[in-house]
């Protein structure tokens, strides 16, 4: 430790660290440097402009330089303060919002409306429909309604219900109170009475009631400081900013004559377009000017802005619809197989209606007199004939009145357990603890509801690596000052550090994170300015502490009472980074206002004026600021990526440092290190005067800001000195490399797409197991069509030759004998440009497709989002795209499965995802365990269904044949219309939800078990034929048995209706208890008491002394012949299953099949050691 | 992986953080439910399983099989086929003609008793080709009187001249006509046709106070006159047909003969051949018949328990000799398929 005490020497320079002065901070607040991170493109700027002086703002124009005019027609004009004039011409939505969908007058006819738009509920109504016209009804009017009716009730109940909820937080929320300027004064006025063009006052910790333009704050500056968690789930602040203009009025007290013409309602909450009018000036006014409804205001006293757009068209209940909605694979295929159902159903139809045809043919002469068939009516006088319409009508009828009968041929149930068991699956993987992430105290988050069963059958992850594959968790590591490499900090434990710590008010204020030290380092940062070699660390550390956008906040310790801890809050985590790294070497930041910061350099506070900054762009990669040191000199300090920043240093100076500085960032950046060049320079005083003449001048134009401001730090940022290079460990989160190496056990390909340098993804590659040394890398860096044509070429060639002459043209050696040598494929951003949407796209696909691995570094969103749709449109194959930031979004939304991780980076691509979590390694357990139940249950429900439907409408069948054709039914009405309802649908759900063929630890052991699902092994066509033959066979028996046993006997309709009804639905439910794989109580319950709750049905059904099976059941079941049939029905209906089921379990054992043998039998012998083996992705979250 | 292993000021200052109970954590509670982990048991299909199963299912079937054949056996029954019989042969050509005519239609039967048969005997019509399951009834119109407009679901038979008939509709109106009388050894036969229909039926189905009404008034009669001073719950004929039958066969309980019939007993039958089966190609058949414990003569139960059973034996023996000859280790490892194709994954 130093001699010197901090406590001692703290009290220098008075400063009292007391809230106000912290609300004073300001400006410096820019977009983050993000060095060589991937980040460069987001949806615009989020910060704002750090100029002293004049106005700020018109920043989020981006990257498009010039500044839009508003056209009339597009704008809205807000009259400030006179919402009369404001409101008059156009029609502005109030501020009170409904997201409740229905009143109680609308509900009835909207939810029906909005429930009809699925086809299979216009398939219902159709059926209905046809059986209210006298020729047509087969079933009681009220009976045939009854499946439409349940379902529409029960959607209906729900929706009610959610919308109810809606609408009591509506009221709460309309009912909030706000303070807005009501004839000269502050009024508190509830929400829902706020109107466009109104001035509103905010006081801190409150929520804002609309979408509003500052005009001023509390703050002398003009500062607010927002927190967005509502809107993006940013915890950190952000600064927004009041028009200098507008900051010294004071609306109370003079009237404000301000118009702002602003466009029209937009989702994008990171873009704001306005000009005002104001006193015959036109100011713009951007993103960083307008604070959003759902915001709240922190540390600042208050603030007073004009609302701009209200209610409905606030950017955030804009944005307050969900994800575009994504259809399941499986789904598509079912429908397939739903369209050959229907032509089961057709078929069936039309062959009743040509027996019909025939017999009516053959008994023309007869029909008067048949006893049974009458159609001629004697009792009127006109003997008009009954029912009875001609022969091509008579066999119209019958083609829908037999589509009525077998109507539910077509599952439309399915669609119905398909949702509920897919709430179902969410719900286990929403609860699954192993799914859970400590750090980020998030759990698994099911966002799309339809795409469960997707999961199983991924065969391309494509992964973003920072924040993805790493924690995003930025840790100085290591630097090189003046050409020395200081990284013996590796060596040092933290726990021996106490870390440095300032005096403020008695209390000791420490930096909140701890970072490793060099103590090499330490001891010449803290030795002054004596030597030129100290003299460089300090100005290394100074720029570290100075050239940033960081806002220093201090706060209580918990735990300490005499210590304040000092939390650096930042966009960029690189940023955060290099600050706490500063503040342990003895430069800590501890004040931010708008004109200077104050830096406590090893317990000396000095003061340095920001005189301006120059914040980050993705063109120069850097970012600079203008330092008014205490000793009256000026300096501008510059960090940013070395591939810009050797440019701009001067390279006639220290030209050895510079090589060995070079050195050290080639090593750091193979270490899979983020490194920052940092450099500086002292302005002379004409040179600083040039530069702050341009500098005001860019910083107040109007049109051309970005641009005129990027060429006025160009000027500036040129001839530097080096200083040295930041190292920063991207820390690879826990269990990737395991992950991935499951994920590639598992037939699952990863790539990695990457805006990172190429050294950087390589080594991240390596550490990540996503390389191995025994594969073969191809890289391809062309700048050219051409070239990238050429090595596209050779790549191919060479990957051929890898392929077929396995094992002999290994680069790193290693002789794997037979196996066949994997290529790795790496490929920069620069290539794709040429590649993607050219011809040579077919090319680098099939390259891909032979590596095992592919990196795509240097990469732009888009070209993510490219990358995805390369292999999305060439193969059938499932794709997941995997990332936590902004720039992750469109190829989240492109791949089939997108999931966001929730983690530093905002929430933009959870909102985008369908599935979401806190940590990569999740996604083992996601895809392998729960994407492979998921998808083995969808596909046995759906086969299940289809049985279970054809199977009752082929009974109902084979009856007609032997009734004449006329469509009556032994089986009662009611019973059909529940069949589907209550007889058998429960324990299709519940062993869809439940049912477990392998325990997660066998699949976590087995990955190449997800291989059975690229097989599609539990649903194909095979699969689907070999059901509907066992589905025909089991009709047949059901029906026959009965028929045979019963012909010409005293049996009467709805006595052998009860028989047929408990037959089908006993066979059915053990037809699924076949499928079973584990049976938990609730299975038991749910299939032994489907078939209770059958007989109960019937029981029930036939005392009721109006439907015409009155008693049957208990006639029929006093006679033995019931029992045995019922015996009989089951056990030679399910025999052929069964028989085939084991010969094929027995003669070609499906892997899944001999794990499970393996699970059960082999429990002694070798699971013991698994438990231990999963541990990395097991354990780390289970506590 | 010695990145992971590195503890870092961060992550230990994170877990110190969690250690403490968390108020807010999201982590969701553990219970062996919403882990999937409940206790279940997984049956697999071991080759004892297999075996035993075919082999249970046999052992049941098989004396299923032969008990049911007996009780078939056992019945006796004496089955006459009469509606071409029962037209003069002068006749023959046009028989709807003659039945529609109003000849005296009776015609006598000898039936010859080939076993002993044990009271009681029960009479059965018989109808083949007899559609019987027209909906065209109202079951309101048969319980009570209130109900007696409930005539739409009846047509053609709804209303007569504008009211209502009762009981309404075709089945009822298609009501079987012919009758029977039996005298053995000149002596009369009694045929009791009281309690042939469901008591459930006679309470609750058809009212006490619904009587017939308009019934066959119209210009084509289908069959049989109702009493009309007696009501509904009483017709017993009535009840019996309106119990609709389930196949296009089907028997019909006439009444019961309450004594004991011996081998070659000769059974003189006088028929009333006046129900029109004629116009269907319908046959018509007396049946005698005792009753078991399975109902009547049908001998497809039994021989479909025997086939089933033997079907059941026969695997059990099949499998018992492919687990022998072709035996495969349950859980076996080296049958996975990436053990057992070389060089992949």
């Amino acid at each position: 430790m130093d001699s010197k005490n901090p406590i001692e020497s703290s009290p220098s320079i008075e400063i009292t660290l007391n809230s106000s002065s912290r609300r004073s901070n300001s400006s410096s607040h820019s977009k983050a440097s993000r060095g060589n991170s991937v980040r460069e493109v987001t949806f615009g700027d989020l910060g704002s402009k750090p100029v002293r002086y004049g106005s700020r703002g018109a920043d989020s124009e981006g990257f498009s330089g010039s500044q839009k005019e508003i056209s009339d027609e597009d704008a809205r004009l807000v009259y400030v303060n006179d919402p009369e004039k404001t409101n008059e011409r156009f029609e502005f939505s109030g501020n009170s919002i409904r997201t409740g969908k229905y009143s109680i007058l609308s509900f009835v006819p909207r939810n029906l409306f909005e429930q009809f738009h699925r086809v299979a509920y216009i398939y219902f109504l159709i059926i209905a429909v046809l059986n209210q016209l006298p020729q047509l009804a087969v079933f009681g009017r009220g009976v045939s309604i009854l499946p439409l009716s349940f379902v529409l009730l029960v959607t209906a109940v729900k929706d009610a219900y959610e919308d109810w909820r809606r609408h009591r937080s509506d009221r709460i929320e309309n009912n909030r109170l706000t303070w807005v300027l009501v004839n000269d004064q502050f009024q508190q006025k509830k929400w829902k009475d706020i109107r466009v063009g109104e001035i509103i006052k905010i006081h801190t910790n409150e929520t804002l009631p609309c979408d509003m333009v500052l005009l001023s704050t509390s703050d002398s500056t003009g500062v607010a400081y927002v927190q967005t968690i509502n809107l993006d789930g940013e915890s950190n602040l952000k600064t927004r900013y009041a028009k200098q203009e507008t900051l010294s009025k004071t609306p109370e007290k003079e009237k404000i004559r301000v118009l702002i013409k602003c466009e029209k309602p937009n989702r994008n909450i990171y873009g704001f377009h306005a000009n005002m009018d104001m006193d015959g000036k036109r100011l713009s006014l951007g993103s960083s000017n307008i604070v959003l409804r759902g915001c709240e205001l922190k540390n600042t006293a208050w603030a007073i802005g004009v609302a701009v757009y209200c209610g409905r068209e606030t950017k955030v209940m804009l944005n307050s619809s969900g994800a575009p909605s994504k259809r399941s694979r499986l789904e598509t295929r079912m429908n397939f197989e739903i369209i050959i159902l229907s032509f089961f159903l057709i078929s069936l139809c039309t062959i009743v209606s040509i027996c019909a045809a025939v017999w009516l043919r053959r008994h023309r002469h007869d029909l008067n007199t048949i006893p049974f068939y009458r159609k001629k009516n004697f009792n009127d006088e006109d003997k008009d004939d009954y029912n009875y319409y001609g022969w091509g009508l008579e066999i119209f009828f019958t083609f829908l009145m037999s589509v009525i009968v077998f109507q539910i041929m077509i599952p439309i149930s399915l669609y119905i357990s398909m949702e509920l068991v897919r709430v179902g699956q969410a719900y286990f993987m929403i609860r699954d603890t192993l799914m859970y992430d400590e750090a980020s105290n998030s759990a698994f988050q099911c966002r799309a509801l339809n795409i469960n069963e997707d999961l199983g059958q991924i065969k391309f992850v494509f992964s973003d690596k920072t924040g993805t594959l790493t924690e995003n968790k930025m840790e100085f590591q290591c630097a090189s000052i003046w050409g020395v490499d200081y990284s013996g900090g590796k060596d040092s434990s933290v726990n021996e550090q106490v870390g440095h710590f300032v005096q403020v008010d008695g209390k000791i204020l420490r930096p909140k994170m701890k970072v490793r030290i060099d103590p090499e380092l330490l001891q010449l940062s803290r030795s002054g300015n004596n030597t030129e070699e100290a003299k460089r660390v300090h100005d290394f550390f100074l720029a570290l502490a100075a050239c940033n956008t960081i806002v220093p906040i201090a706060f209580d310790d918990a735990s300490n009472p005499t210590v304040k801890l000092m939390d650096y809050q930042g966009e960029s985590p690189d940023e955060q980074a290099l600050a706490y790294a500063a503040a342990a070497y003895g430069f800590m930041l501890i004040e931010r206002t708008s004109g200077h910061i104050v830096i406590d350099i090893q317990g000396e506070r000095q003061r340095f004026n920001v005189l301006g900054l120059h914040e980050f762009d993705s063109d120069r990669k850097r970012m600079s600021v203008i330092l008014g040191c205490p000793d009256k000199t000026v300096k501008v300090f510059v960090k940013g990526a070395d591939t810009t920043m050797f440019s701009v240093i001067d390279r006639s100076l220290n030209m050895d440092i510079i090589r060995a500085t070079e050195a050290h960032l080639h090593n750091y950046s193979s270490l899979g290190l983020r490194t920052l060049v940092i450099g500086m320079r002292e302005l002379s005083d004409s040179e600083f005067e040039q530069w702050h003449s341009s500098f005001e001048a860019a910083s107040t134009s109007l049109i051309g800001r970005a641009a005129m401001l990027r060429k006025v730090a160009n000027t500036v940022e040129k001839s530097l000195r080096i200083l040295g290079a930041s190292a920063i460990e991207d820390k690879l989160q826990q269990g990737v490399p395991e992950a991935i190496e499951s994920l590639r056990t598992a037939g699952i390909k990863v790539w990695v797409l990457t805006g990172d340098k190429q050294e950087t993804a390589i080594s991240i590659g390596y550490s990540s197991k996503l390389l191995t040394s025994k594969m073969t890398q191809i890289i391809i860096n062309s700048n050219s069509k051409e070239s990238s044509r050429k090595s596209l070429e050779d790549a191919l060639r060479m990957s051929k030759k890898l392929i077929t002459v396995s094992g002999t043209t290994h680069n790193n050696g290693g002789n794997s004998g037979g196996a066949v040598s994997p290529v790795a494929l790496i490929i920069d951003g620069t290539s794709l440009v040429y590649i993607l949407d050219s011809e040579l796209e077919e090319q680098l696909f099939k390259l891909a497709s032979k590596c095992s691995v592919v990196l795509c570094c240097r990469v732009a969103p888009l070209q993510k989002a490219g990358i995805v749709m390369l292999v999305k449109n060439r193969t059938s194959d499932m794709t997941l795209s995997i990332g936590d930031g902004a720039n992750d979004v469109s190829m989240i939304q492109k791949a089939d499965v997108g999931v966001g991780i929730s983690g530093k980076e905002g929430r933009q691509a959870v909102m985008a995802s369908d599935f979401a979590m806190g940590q990569f390694r999740f996604l083992v357990p996601l895809l392998l365990v729960h994407g492979h139940w998921n998808y083995q249950r969808m596909g046995c429900m759906i086969l299940y269904n289809f049985y279970r439907n054809a199977v009752f409408v082929l009974v109902l069948f084979w009856y007609v044949l032997f009734t004449c054709f006329t469509l009556t039914t032994a089986i009662n009405e009611w019973s059909s219309m529940l069949y589907s309802i209550i007889y058998t649908s429960l324990p299709t759900i519940v062993v869809g939800i439940l049912d477990k063929d392998l325990s997660r630890r066998t699949l976590l052991k087995y990955p190449q078990l997800y291989g059975a699902e690229h097989r599609q092994e539990s649903y194909n066509s095979k699969l689907f034929w070999l059901t509907m033959i066992d589905t025909l066979w089991q009709s047949v028996v059901i029906y026959f048995i009965p028929h045979l046993a019963y012909w010409g006997s005293t049996i009467d309709a709805p006595s052998i209706g009860d028989l047929w009804t408990l037959a089908v639905v006993i066979l059915v439910n053990l037809h699924l208890a076949m499928d079973v794989i584990r049976w938990s109580w609730i299975t038991h319950v749910a299939i032994w008491g489907s078939i209770v709750a059958t007989f109960i049905c019937v029981i029930v059904l036939d005392a009721v002394p109006t439907l015409v099976g009155y008693w049957a059941i208990f006639d029929i079941a006093k006679e033995g012949s019931f029992w045995l049939c019922l015996l009989a029905i089951v056990v030679a209906a399910l025999l052929p299953r069964f028989v085939v089921k084991v010969l094929y379990q027995h003669f070609s054992p499906s892997d899944i099949q001999i794990t499970r043998e393996a699970e059960k039998f082999g429990s002694r012998r070798e699971f013991g050691a698994v438990e231990i083996e999963m541990n990395p992705i097991l354990e780390p979250s289970r506590r | 992986m010695s990145n992971n292993t590195a503890s870092s000021s961060a992550g230990a200052n994170g877990s110190a953080d969690s250690a403490a109970p968390r108020r807010n954590s999201k982590r969701p509670k553990y219970s062996r439910f919403t882990q999937q982990e409940l206790p279940a048991c997984k049956p697999i299909l071991t080759p004892r399983w297999v075996i035993s199963a075919f082999m249970l299912v046999s052992i049941i079937f098989v004396p299923i099989g032969i008990a049911s054949l007996f009780a078939s056996r056992d019945v006796v029954e004496i089955v006459d086929r009469s509606e071409t019989a029962c037209i003069p042969a002068q006749n023959r050509s046009d028989k709807v003609g003659y039945i529609q005519s109003s000849a005296d239609k009776t015609c006598n039967r000898t039936l010859r008793v080939t076993k002993r048969m044990k009271q009681p005997i029960y009479v059965y019509y018989q109808l083949d080709n007899f559609y019987q399951n027209h909906q065209s009834r109202s079951d309101e119109q048969l319980r009570s009187r209130s109900g007696e407009n409930e005539t739409s679901s009846c047509e053609p038979e709804d209303v007569i001249n504008g009211t209502a008939i009762v009981p309404c509709g075709l089945i009822a109106w298609s009501l079987f006509n012919d009758t029977y009388s039996f005298s053995h050894n000149n002596q009369q036969l009694q045929v009791n046709k009281k309690g042939i229909s469901w008591k459930s039926d006679r309470d609750h189905k058809f009212g006490k106070d619904v009587f017939p009404k308009n019934f066959q008034n119209g210009s084509l009669k289908g069959g049989a006159i109702l009493n009309t001073s007696i009501p509904l719950s009483d017709q017993e004929d009535l009840i019996v047909w309106m119990r609709t039958a389930a196949l296009p066969t089907f028997r019909k309980l006439y009444g019961k003969i309450e004594q004991d019939l011996l081998p070659n007993d000769e059974i003189l039958v006088t028929l009333e051949n006046n129900y029109n089966t004629y116009s269907f190609n319908g046959k018509k058949k007396l049946v005698l018949s005792t009753t078991s414990w399975l109902g009547g003569k049908n001998d497809f139960l039994g021989i479909a328990y025997l086939i089933v059973g033997g079907l059941c034996f026969f695997l059990a023996m099949c499998f018992t000799v492919v687990y022998l000859v072709k035996p495969r280790r349950l859980g076996d490892p080296s049958y996975l398929s990436w053990n057992r194709t070389p060089g992949g994954r």
